[in-house]
């Protein structure tokens, strides 16, 4: 790959999909590759974040984006320290903005955070000097799953350009589906969203998507499908009937899948699987499944990001020293 | 810092003589091409690597491993350099251990590159050896390193700068000092 990479990194935050540029990306995307070697290498480490602390704060549950944090931490050589709320000051009634701060103190350079209130990560770079990078908050953003998702997509085909990528499930409630449809759209893919009326947000076309009640025809001439978790707890509040009218109607089985499908079409998600909702068992352990590339793949694009902002803090920092010696 | 060129050292031609001199003078140090493999350090060491292999395979008929090396991830300046280093490819598609790592730059000057290079390698195994190959020795030296097979030796000022310009980078072949 002799690309000349021109573009810089200049952004502090990774708070979004939102407002990054495509080139902005795929300089991720492309960095993340070489990450990706190094995670081949006999010892998969590397002395580049040394004396650099990374703080998780991770105020809902999560296995996949904390481990995948903190082992792209770890690579890098960096400290990391993870805190997480249901055993820490939060229980107690410390504000968000007093934890942060607190931890600041002990000088630390970068925040992964996860929150369940959309728009909180964008509160705590405000309020503190480290690096906040949004590991997914509310229905809002998961900037990296997006970015370990396109990554992926670009391993097994090779482009974005014209590719058809149908999103599938409850996107009403799913950070990790906005943050893909901006990653997609300014890829240049389209992307089509399919769920039950209840969970698709009304006006999501504005989003540049196309929208379908049909599983068939969201299958239909798609290269990948993104299939989304189906939040069993928002069965309480009546979204759609039942579990089982859902498989029925929305679950990805692979009969479904030889019957309408592309042959060589690629299925994700996110994690974690409700095995036989929506994905059915000889699915999600199939061929067609990309399921623990993505996992791999979040390492390395987790990487990328955190090497390309520890560049922006250590420019600032010496930017800083030289004031002083000035 | 606008630097002038100040002289021409080598030209095309006399690039091509100094390597092929170098891959004689590696394949007469290690008697034969048995066990050596040739990685270069990104960027130019690394095309510089390749051709060195070529005359090798030349000399002796016999293929040598080539490898080339990104430093970035190791580098000591992280904090200090102005411009921004993008990470490019580290491609060992080979195992080093018990081999004879012949190392290949462009240009020697403090060190710290080398060094990078040398902390990189050892975590990629445990090689029976590293030999370094440089193109051009200017001096400097900021770490006890020395080279085993030097192109040519290009006595400078610390302000002034060396650039080996390649075809595959630079569209054309020279080395020219800069002041």
């Amino acid at each position: 790959m002799k690309k000349e990479k021109t573009i810089k990194w200049t952004r502090k935050h990774l708070l979004g999909i939102e407002g990054l540029t495509a080139e902005e990306i795929l300089l991720i995307l492309d960095q993340a590759e070489e990450f990706k070697e190094v995670l081949e290498r006999p010892i998969p480490k590397v002395p580049t974040l040394r004396g650099m602390t990374i703080v998780n704060l991770f105020c809902e549950a999560s296995t996949r984006t904390r481990s995948s944090f903190e082992l792209a931490a770890k690579r890098l050589s960096a400290d990391t320290l993870s805190i997480v709320a249901s055993s820490s000051s939060f229980v107690k009634g410390e504000t968000l903005k007093d934890t942060a701060r607190n931890i600041e103190a002990m000088k630390i350079d970068m925040i992964v955070m996860r929150h369940a209130c959309a728009g909180a990560p964008h509160f705590l770079s405000g309020c503190v000097d480290a690096s906040v990078i949004n590991a997914g908050d509310g229905a809002h953003e998961h900037p990296t799953q997006a970015l370990l998702d396109a990554f992926t997509i670009r391993k097994k085909i090779g482009k974005f350009k014209g590719l058809n990528v149908s999103i599938i499930g409850d996107i009403s409630h799913s950070r990790v589906a906005r943050s893909n449809i901006w990653a997609l759209n300014k890829l240049g893919a389209n992307v089509t969203v399919c769920g039950p009326k209840t969970l698709i947000p009304a006006q999501i076309e504005k989003m540049g998507v196309k929208v379908t009640y049909d599983i068939d025809e969201a299958i239909k001439g798609a290269d990948v499908l993104n299939v989304l978790r189906i939040q069993l707890e928002r069965q309480e509040k009546g979204l759609f009937p039942s579990i089982r009218e859902y498989v029925k109607c929305f679950g990805i089985t692979k009969d479904r899948l030889e019957k309408t499908a592309k042959k060589d079409i690629v299925v994700m998600h996110p994690g974690p699987i409700n095995r036989g909702v929506e994905l059915s068992q000889d699915v999600a352990d199939g061929k067609y499944s990309v399921i623990l590339d993505q996992v791999t793949n979040g390492v390395a694009v987790r990487m990328a990001v955190l090497f390309l902002l520890s560049q922006v803090i250590r420019a600032s920092a010496g930017k800083d020293e030289k004031l002083e010696e000035d | 810092m606008n630097l002038k060129e100040k002289s021409k050292t080598l030209d095309e031609a006399g690039i091509k003589r100094t390597l092929l001199r170098i891959s004689h003078e590696i394949i007469e140090k290690n008697q034969g091409t048995d066990e050596l493999v040739v990685i270069g350090i990104r960027n130019r060491g690394a095309y510089l690597a390749e051709r060195i292999a070529e005359n090798m395979k030349a000399i002796e008929g016999k293929d040598v491993p080539v490898g080339a090396i990104d430093i970035t991830l190791y580098r000591d300046d992280l904090s200090e350099i102005a411009e921004q280093p993008v990470l490019q490819s580290t491609d060992i598609d080979f195992d080093i251990n018990n081999k004879k790592i012949i190392l290949v730059d462009d240009v020697l000057f403090t060190g710290r590159t080398v060094r990078c290079a040398l902390d990189e390698l050892v975590d990629f195994g445990r090689p029976a050896n590293i030999q370094l190959a440089v193109l051009v020795d200017r001096g400097h030296r900021e770490f006890p390193i020395r080279p085993d097979f030097v192109g040519k030796n290009i006595p400078t000022s610390k302000d002034e700068s060396v650039e080996v310009r390649l075809k595959e980078t630079d569209d054309k072949e020279e080395v020219v000092v800069l002041a």
